[in-house]
């Protein structure tokens, strides 16, 4: 409890790394799902359109 | 360079990098933030408080180097037509606006206690305040246009523009009185801080620049991704 209350300072040291494991993590997140999606929906696009080779277009 | 402008090329390098970037940010922020929290000594004048640096500083820094990146690969785009060039432009954008976002709030949690107040109109904090409206600025002209090459060179040009915020930012804390303290890391003369304090900083710092690179090459893979769709979308309205 005394290392958390970082010596009555634990109020603004914790925010501030919560915030930017907060910021950092949404960042990471929203970037793989947005990557895994669009290449899905890009799979799914050359699918429905057969003879598309895999790295060209 | 030139041969990595093509996206498949750049496709093929970016993802085997990939897992060994994710790896290495995992680690150097592990290690990071072991001995900022757990190991650095307390201040002798902030007391703990101290800590938030371990965080502040890197994201301060990443907020600069994200936008020069930024600035510097619209340059490219603009001048050389490089696809790719806008591409990096636009994924980069909202990593550094984060970065810059956790540079201001951290900084105003570890103003409260050493000045007494969160916020101060001073040159330091009103000069990221504006480095974090270009960063919004970008990313709101970038997605304004139905066609997107217009909206990159739009917001290239303001990514340009942006560029004279650096050296504000950077000098600010010598050229006007401000309660913001002075470059203790990268000055003349070498830095002023103990080793036990500047391990864990520099630390942070790779690992924020890690992160930096793994988030940056899975937007770019989005990217190219969307773009592709957009030229498949369009060849086949044509047929």
């Amino acid at each position: 409890m005394t290392y958390l209350s970082m010596g009555g300072k634990g109020d603004f040291i914790w925010p501030a790394y919560l915030i930017a494991a907060i910021v950092m993590i949404a960042l990471l997140v929203s970037s793989l799902r947005s990557a895994r999606g669009q290449e899905a929906r890009l799979a799914a696009l050359r699918k429905a359109r057969r003879g598309i080779p895999e790295d060209d277009a | 360079m030139h041969r990595f402008a093509n996206p498949t090329r750049f496709l093929k390098v970016a993802n085997a990098i990939l897992p060994w970037c994710a790896v290495i940010t995992a680690l150097l922020l592990g290690v990071g933030l072991y001995l900022a929290l757990f190991h650095s000594p307390p201040d002798y004048q902030q007391g703990e408080t101290v800590r938030i640096m371990y965080i502040h500083v890197p994201s301060a820094w990443m907020a600069l180097f994200v936008y020069a990146c930024m600035a510097l690969s619209s340059a490219v785009a603009l001048i050389w037509r490089h696809p790719l060039a806008d591409l990096i432009a636009k994924a980069a954008a909202p990593i550094g606006a984060g970065f810059t976002l956790i540079c201001l709030t951290t900084g105003s949690l570890w103003g409260k206690p050493m000045w007494g107040t969160w916020w101060a109109w001073d040159a330091r904090m009103t000069s990221v305040l504006i480095l974090f409206f270009f960063y919004l600025g970008y990313i709101a002209l970038v997605n304004a246009f139905d066609d997107p090459t217009r909206g990159y060179r739009a917001a290239g040009i303001l990514a340009l523009v942006g560029v004279v915020n650096l050296p504000i930012i950077k000098f600010s804390v010598d050229w006007w009185n401000t309660l913001h303290q002075p470059a203790s890391v990268f000055r003349m003369g070498g830095p002023t801080i103990y080793p036990t304090m500047l391990w864990p900083l520099m630390l942070m710092a790779a690992g924020f620049t890690m992160f930096f690179v793994t988030v940056l090459i899975l937007r770019v893979r989005g990217e190219i991704a969307a773009a592709k769709i957009r030229n498949l979308q369009l060849s086949l309205a044509r047929e």
